[in-house]
């Protein structure tokens, strides 16, 4: 018998789930009585398979390699603008890759079919086990094995007293451990016969004892905690991806916000269940918005000022005052608000030819990676005031530059030197003719269309760099002042009502995960031997423990085998103390 | 800013760093020096006897018996625990000096981790700030932290022939930091961040260091389980040697405890005269331990880590989890993990397969930590509003 094989006779309920044979699914060993129940045979061994360790363990891996293209190729969720500028870059491959999920692979059919067969195993894991462990609390510690000496831990030791009260004392000290006691017939070694540890033994002298105990018990208890924490936060992430729904909005400071519909944002990413028609309503009125930065022009705080109204609040005059911050969401019942960014709204007066005057401001984009905020956009006059028919699409104006919040001249050339607005300054282009926009084509607020200008529609008027209170004018006398600015907020509505679970779960798991790497599982056998017995002898006399040998009848050879179920690492020192138990009287073992 | 703590942060760091050069030297020429692996050679040619020498240290040496003080004896370079053994085994043949130079290198890495640990909290006390605010900052706490892991390993284990694999990625890695990645101290400031993020920072840098130590130590094991199988297929004709037994060592030493002394020693009859470079090595067994327990100490806490910065970009992106390329790295590496825990469960996955899936993590957390930190940008390029 080998080590392994102690560990499987031995300890059934201890051993992983595949660690038991397990007859892989031959056609022989069915007996061939029809279709239907060779199917379920073979049903039954494809469930074996997929919910052994090894298939979890694959699947595990596959989950992991499968979740390489994720981090390493652009993803159409995060930044869809680089996605399709890899694809541009790589016509070979790079459609391939698409067609194949690889730029959305969190919700690719291959990424769900890894993922929903690593939790199929794992539910057709834990089911059995939760029953099997059930059971086992209620069963006695298995009996010791006849070879100790084929353990991973085993030790011997020869100590004063009898079997009795050697075991007396191993007993105590193994204080909350579940032990059996249990008489062996001294003669054929391993044949035994149990009895309830609380009943005395009144056997011969000659009498074996052997001792089995087992602890641990508690990690089963982690161990399954921790799996079923992680179906559980699988659940509620899939609940959350469901229902939930995210949307994005920019509002000018001084504006209110009334989340109704999704057509009420920008942008909005729906659940996949979420159609827009249960959205509990909300409003929020932007305040006030302020940002501090250091002297070198960190930022090191946004503040704004809010008023909202939620639940039955909505639509009434009834409003609470809040602040919102960056890492500091508003959180209403249910629905979350973030400030996620803010920038600037130059304004403009424009004077027409005819006499009239119009306010026009637009929200101005800040330059990606430019810290002191120089933001770039454009505002579009599409119906100028005296213009009828097709005048109208030669007299359209945009207002096309950058605002920069502290501005400062290189040259002719605006640059900002501070984030913060404390000189704000535009530098504009002023374009007439037509913006291009009735063909129902989609423009980025934020920038003309060029085609229009390369096609010589749409013909630069002036360029100028205006500080508040400037104007420049146009040959026709359109003049064009700068009147000032606002700032604006983008702000982001979350709804997930599951992400509370989903963190319950996540401190369940790791609960669980603690307490199953901490405990171990372990088991120690003793075996008494009184000396004079043949075999102890024997074993006492190869064994090196020192003392004298003196009044063998009263001395005791003990064997201890020490198996940790998990991991041999770690049971070492323990199992060291275990060992001293019979020669020393009164010391407990707790640990 | 305070510009004294700043500078004495930087000759700190410098002197850390010469600190921990000298000490891989050190840990290279004991490890040149070295006769034998972790066996005494006095064990060679005598199997029999070296069992009964085995078995009678273990009793003189209180409370070291067993597979323990085989494992002791197979470990352990001396220091008091070895005072019973070494009465029982007569006088070893390494060199007293290269012993010295060992315990040089274990002292000098001390004096490297004090000036590492000073750098680090003069930088705090600089910036005000926690030190862990950019990459360089974030390298220096991740080998401040290796190494205090690797001294705690050694003190347990003794294992001291590993110092010099981990001292080569500790210098490589300080280097890069004092170089490539240095920046001058500057304050960032705090109000943009959430305590969350500090907590998920913190923690995903102690976790990744002493999961560099794991790896480390797997990586040796697969190497010195490569060193004892050319070996064992040399030693032919033996009857007591089971390459199997010997290759194949899940916490073997300690299984095999009655045999693993013979079966070495009549490995090590073989090869008396020219130890293979590998076989230096701690045991197999040794840096299994190694590799398991500081994976197990460290994965809780990397999975706390990766749940803290999941509070943290709910706190600050409006959603716990996007799938931005550092959270996917993260969750790469914990797969890989998880999978280690359970190839160690997995009817023949144990040793060297569970092994080569702790390096695969291995090579991943060094991926997360540079590769995706310098070069793959998400959220977490992100520093606030601007
Ligand atoms: C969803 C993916 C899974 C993850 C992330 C995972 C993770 C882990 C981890 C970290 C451990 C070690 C900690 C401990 O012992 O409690 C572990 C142990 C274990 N897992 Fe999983 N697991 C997964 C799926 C499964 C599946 C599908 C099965 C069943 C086939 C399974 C069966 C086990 C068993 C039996 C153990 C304990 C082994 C032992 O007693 O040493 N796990 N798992």
């Amino acid at each position: 018998m080998t080590v392994r094989d102690i560990t499987h006779a031995g300890s059934g309920p201890l051993d992983a789930p595949d660690a038991t044979p397990r007859v892989a699914g031959s056609a022989g060993d069915v007996p061939r009585q029809g279709g239907p129940r060779r199917l379920l045979a073979a049903g039954r061994n494809a469930w074996r398979q997929l919910t052994s360790m090894r298939t979890a363990l694959i699947l595990l891996f596959l989950l992991a390699l499968a979740s390489l293209p994720g981090a390493l190729l652009p993803q159409w969720s995060l930044n869809s603008s680089k996605t399709a500028q890899y694809i541009a870059d790589h016509p070979t491959i790079g459609p391939w890759l698409d067609r194949f999920g690889f730029f959305e692979v969190f919700a690719s059919p291959w990424y769900a079919a890894i993922y929903l067969l690593l939790f199929l195993s794992l539910i057709g894991c834990l089911l059995p086990r939760t029953i099997e462990f059930v059971g086992q609390l209620r069963m006695a510690p298995v009996a010791t094995p006849r070879n100790l000496g084929r353990l991973p831990h085993h030790h011997r030791v020869e100590v004063a007293g009898s079997p009795e009260q050697v075991a007396d004392r191993i007993t105590a000290g193994l204080r909350r451990w579940r032990i059996v006691r249990r008489t062996e017939d001294p003669a054929p070694p391993g044949r035994l016969r149990q009895e309830p540890s609380a009943t005395r033994v009144q056997s011969t002298p000659a009498a074996v004892v052997a001792i089995s105990a087992e602890k641990g018990y508690v990690r089963e208890i982690g161990n399954l905690v921790f799996h079923l924490s992680l179906l559980g936060l699988l659940v509620a992430i899939a609940v959350g991806k469901m229902v939930g729904y995210e949307g994005s909005i920019i509002v000018n400071v001084g504006s209110q916000f009334c989340s109704t519909s999704p057509a009420s944002y920008d942008n909005f990413r729906p659940g996949l269940l979420v159609d827009g028609t249960e959205m509990s309503p909300f409003c929020v009125d932007v305040q006030s918005f302020k940002a501090s930065y250091t002297e070198a022009g960190q930022a090191s705080g946004f503040v704004t000022g809010v008023r909202s109204q939620s639940g039955p609040d909505a639509g009434t005059d009834r409003w609470q005052t809040g602040e919102l911050q960056v890492n500091d969401p508003l959180r209403m019942e249910g629905e979350r608000l973030y400030l996620l960014g803010h920038g600037f709204t130059p304004q403009f007066r424009i004077t027409y030819p005819d006499g009239t005057t119009r306010d026009y401001s637009q929200p101005f984009a800040p330059a990606a990676n430019d810290p002191n905020f120089t933001s770039e956009g454009a505002i579009k006059v599409l119906d100028p005031p005296g213009a009828t028919g097709d005048e109208i699409r030669k007299q359209q104006l945009a207002i096309v530059g950058i605002f920069a919040p502290t501005a400062v001249l290189d040259g002719k050339i605006m640059r900002s030197n501070f984030p913060s607005p404390d000189n704000p300054g535009v530098a504009v282009d002023v374009y007439r003719g037509d913006l291009g926009m009735e063909g129902g084509r989609a423009q980025s607020v934020f920038s003309i269309d060029t085609a229009q200008v390369d096609n010589g529609l749409l013909t630069k008027q002036a360029r100028a760099n205006l500080m508040v209170g400037e104007s420049v004018t146009l040959d026709d006398g359109t003049r064009i002042t700068f009147t000032g600015f606002n700032e604006w907020v983008s702000l982001q509505t979350s709804f997930d009502p599951a992400q509370v679970w989903a963190l319950v779960f996540a401190v369940t798991m790791l609960i669980g995960l603690m307490v199953s790497l901490v405990c171990k599982r372990r088991r120690v056998w003793f075996r008494l031997r009184p000396v004079d017995s043949p075999a102890g002898a024997f074993a006492g006399s190869l064994s090196g423990a020192p003392g004298p040998r003196t009044g063998a009848a009263n001395r005791t050879v003990v064997e201890v085998g020490g198996l940790a179920r998990t991991d041999q690492a770690g049971y070492g020192e323990e199992f060291e103390t275990l060992a001293r138990l019979p020669e020393q009287s009164g010391m407990a073992v707790t640990r | 800013m305070n510009e004294t703590w700043a500078q004495i942060s930087d000759l700190a760091f410098e002197a850390a760093l010469a600190g921990y050069m000298v000490a891989l030297v050190c840990y290279a020429v004991e490890f040149a020096s070295r006769r034998g692996g972790d066996v005494p050679a006095d064990l060679v040619g005598a199997p029999v006897a070296s069992t009964a020498a085995v078995s009678v240290a273990g009793s003189a040496a209180a409370g070291s018996w067993s597979g323990r003080s085989v494992t002791s004896t197979l470990t352990r370079t001396g220091g008091p625990a070895d005072a019973g053994t070494i009465g029982a085994l007569p006088a070893r043949r390494r060199t007293p000096w290269g012993d010295r130079i060992g315990r040089a290198a274990v002292v000098l890495t001390a004096v490297g981790l004090s000036a590492n640990l000073l750098s680090i909290l003069a930088r705090g006390l600089a910036t005000s700030r926690l030190p862990l605010a950019n990459m360089y900052e974030f390298t220096s706490v991740i080998c401040a932290a290796a190494v205090l892991c690797w001294l705690i390993v050694l003190t347990r284990t003794g294992a001291r022939t590993m110092g010099l694999f981990v001292m080569l990625s500790v210098v490589i890695l300080m280097f890069v930091a004092g170089t490539v990645l240095y920046v001058p101290a500057a304050p960032v400031v705090p109000a943009l961040n959430s305590y969350w993020k500090w907590i998920h920072v913190t923690t995903i840098a102690l976790s990744s260091s002493v999961l560099l130590v794991s790896g480390a130590a797997s990586l040796l094991y697969v190497l010195r389980g490569n060193a004892d199988r050319k070996s064992a297929a040399r030693v032919t004709g033996s009857q007591r040697v089971n390459p199997d037994r010997v290759t194949s060592q899940t916490a073997a030493a300690e299984a095999a405890a009655g045999t693993a002394p013979a079966v070495i020693g009549a490995t090590m009859t073989a090869q008396a005269s020219r130890t293979p470079l590998m076989m230096k090595l701690p045991s197999t067994a040794t840096l299994d331990r190694i590799a398991y327990r500081t994976a197990i100490v460290a994965f809780p806490v990397y999975t706390f880590a990766v749940i803290a910065g999941a509070m943290w970009a709910e706190v600050a992106w409006g959603r716990y989890w996007g799938w931005d390329p550092k959270e996917t790295c993260a969750f790469i590496t914990w797969v890989i993990y998880a999978a280690y825990l359970h190839a160690r469960s997995t009817a023949g996955w144990r040793g060297r397969r569970a092994a080569w899936i702790s390096v695969v993590g291995f090579v991943s957390v060094l991926f997360n930590l540079f590769f995706v930190n310098m070069v793959v940008s998400g959220l977490h390029s992100y520093a606030g509003l601007n």
